[in-house]
């Protein structure tokens, strides 16, 4: 392999992994902007791993290439239903964001392998997938020389479509009035209140948009790196994506940087026998990255007064 | 509603509410949910067997609910006591097989290195805390990663291949009479060591300055630093003694149940188990040895439910634990129905 050839075989590869992790934490950074914690997105990934690959397989018949999307489509509106389950209980019921989310992901785990066994006959895993999310080559930008052979060649869709996501989710937040209501919501929800923002409306919002995103992400992950659904499908895509919204200090694009760094540390560990020096480096030290690199990051680079401050705090009208 | 009444209501009413809820989505999903239940207690209670090996499973949900338990009443949410239970796990079982010692020596070391490994493991989230205030959520879940894949390669290193020898006799948790009385269940003794370390744990909080320094940082940090305490110092303290009791849940595992370790491809469930068993404790040491043998009795209990004539998948389980903790979790949800049933007599009258 020649140095071009290398780069853009890492980048893609890094692109590949990145964009669940983009999605998610893209739903990652509109919760907690609105006050509310969703460690249950491991869980939300799950179940819309899980209902990507079962309509997947059911449309495959009848939809043939329009199958992928539909699929991606249905899981994200049954991700935004089930993480109606934080919401209610978090936000109207003032549950611990954390145990609730926590009880999310164990809904989903226990709940998305219950309906496999229930619909594939007892069989813990369901069968893998004819349609999957595949890679094409970008018009006219495939043939810009070097730069087209690496970004634009041989590509997933997916990976080009969670970036537009990450900076569509800057816009919406920075630009528009509904993102300067959200984090003040986030921010100092009496405040918000006082301005006449319905407070625990918007967190609805904030959840029910992370459920669909983080959908959307278990939904591309599934189909396509793994194929099928089983309980391991989904190991820690979602911790990873709350720990790239971390830090990438709550703000979209700087979760989308840390994203594709978690994207690439993570293809390391898959495509590393492929690469010079790195096949050498034992392969654990390829796996755990990821998180040491986490852990060093939150520690070392990030300050303490960046979460959004009404973070993992219910609302309760009327008192101070 | 007195406090004491509603901390032991709203668990029972939730765990009731949570067997219903489940037994609704049986019917939904076209199974029996009486023979289903049938089964889930069969599972538990229907013969000696099963009984040891509800104990067995118990055991460990003790010492990791206890872990989540006491770090919840000093402030902290240890969400690490599955990865600190993993490394609790190794260092047992490489301590079980790697010395020679007569057993009054060797069982006692092996437990004490996995407290030791799983309280070296939540050191460093403590120390993050305590030093730069780093929010322990984040890495906790981390370092259970880490634990997971460093024990893997340590594993395969140590044994050249994914799985152990069986830990040598004199490291052993087993006791031949609970398993001659229980027809060779794998019920072992930790559960004494489980039980003593809720004594334990109770006698710190509630009867020692230091229990009451722990308990006080946890209220309120900026109080306690007026009070002369050393609240850095507290922290760092707190998230040890939680890693401890989790390595020890990694013992029981290691010394007990499977007497050797092998790599995993997933987590094992039974630190993320422990939140629900502290929760439905209402974190008090005390609590969490009846929310350890209620999930304990369930999750072992519905290994029996995918047999006929029940033939429901396992999983059921979880979710109905999952709703359990729902609706323990949303306490105020019993308030507000009270409220409104309240205002509705009112109305009436």
């Amino acid at each position: 392999m020649n140095a071009i050839d290398i780069i853009s075989f890492i980048f893609y590869n890094a692109l590949f992994y990145a964009a669940p992790l983009i999605f998610t934490g893209l739903g990652a950074v509109f919760t907690e902007r609105s006050g509310v914690t969703n460690i249950g997105l491991e869980g939300i990934m799950q179940v819309g791993a899980f209902t990507g690959i079962v309509t997947n397989l059911y449309l495959a018949e009848t939809m043939g290439s329009a199958t992928v999307f539909t699929s991606i489509l249905i899981a994200m509106v049954v991700s935004s239903i089930v993480s109606l389950l934080l919401a209610v209980s978090s936000i109207t019921f003032r549950a611990d964001q954390i145990i609730a989310g926590t009880a999310l992901n164990m809904f989903a785990a226990g709940g998305t392998i219950f309906l496999v066994k229930k619909i594939f006959d007892g069989k813990g895993q369901t069968p893998m997938v004819q349609e999957t999310i595949n890679r094409f080559n970008v018009p006219v930008l495939k043939d810009i020389p070097i730069i087209g052979e690496i970004f634009f060649q041989n590509v997933y869709l997916t990976s080009y479509l969670a970036i537009l996501a990450a900076i569509i989710g800057w816009i919406v937040l920075y630009k528009t009035p509904f993102g300067l209501r959200l984090r003040a919501v986030g921010e100092h929800p009496m405040a918000a209140d006082t301005m006449g923002i319905k407070v625990n409306r918007m967190r609805y919002i904030g959840v029910m948009i992370s459920g669909a995103l983080g959908g959307i992400g278990g939904a591309i992950y599934a189909m396509s790196i793994t194929l099928d659904y089983s309980h391991a499908t989904i190991s820690g895509q979602g911790f990873m994506a709350i720990a790239a919204m971390i830090f990438g200090k709550w703000n979209p694009l700087g979760m989308m940087g840390a994203a594709i760094f978690f994207g690439f540390a993570q293809s390391l560990s898959t495509i590393g026998p492929a690469l010079p020096v790195i096949n050498e480096i034992p392969q654990v030290y390829l796996y755990i990255l990821p998180y040491v690199l986490t852990i060093l990051a939150i520690a070392g680079f990030i300050g303490k007064s960046v979460a959004p401050k009404a973070l993992n705090t219910p609302y309760i009208k009327g008192e101070r | 509603m007195s406090k004491r009444f509603s901390t032991i209501l709203i668990p029972v009413l939730s765990v009731i509410l949570g067997l219903l809820v489940g037994a609704v989505i049986m019917v939904i999903s076209g199974y029996n949910p009486v023979t289903g239940y049938q089964a889930l207690w069969n599972g538990i209670f229907g013969d000696v067997y099963v009984l040891g090996e509800s104990v067995r499973q118990i055991t460990p949900y003790i010492l990791a609910g206890l872990a989540v338990a006491f770090a919840f009443r000093t402030g902290l949410f240890n969400i690490g006591v599955e990865g600190q239970l993993i490394v609790g796990w190794f260092a047992a079982v490489y301590v079980g097989l790697a010395f020679e010692l007569p057993t009054y020596l060797h069982l006692p070391l092996a437990i004490l290195a996995a407290g030791v490994a799983g309280a070296i493991w939540a050191f460093v989230p403590g120390i993050l805390k305590a030093k730069l205030g780093v929010n322990e959520v984040v890495v906790t879940i981390m370092m259970n990663y880490v634990a997971l894949h460093v024990t893997n390669a340590l594993i395969r290193s140590f044994a050249g291949k994914d799985i152990t020898s069986r830990v040598k006799e004199t490291a052993s948790l087993r006791i031949p009479f609970f398993q001659e009385l229980t027809d060779y269940s794998r019920m072992h003794g930790g559960i004494f060591i489980a039980l003593i370390a809720v004594f334990v744990i109770w006698f710190i909080l509630e009867r020692t300055t230091l229990g009451y320094e722990l308990k006080s940082v946890g209220f309120s940090q900026d109080a306690s630093k007026y009070a002369g305490m050393n609240v850095p110092k507290n922290i760092v303290k707190a998230m040890v003694i939680s890693g401890f009791l989790a390595g020890l849940a990694g013992a029981m595992e290691g010394l007990g149940t499977f007497e050797y370790v092998g790599t995993k491809s997933s987590m094992t469930g039974i630190g993320f188990d422990g939140i629900a068993v502290s929760i439905l404790g209402a974190n008090h040491p005390i609590g969490v040895i009846f929310g350890a043998a209620l999930f304990g009795a369930l999750k072992y209990g519905s290994l029996n439910m995918p047999n006929p004539p029940a033939e429901i998948p396992q999983e059921m389980i979880s979710v109905i634990i999952a709703i359990i903790i729902f609706f323990v979790a949303s306490g105020y949800l019993f308030q507000w129905i009270r409220e409104k049933s309240l205002a509705k007599k009112k109305g009436v009258k």
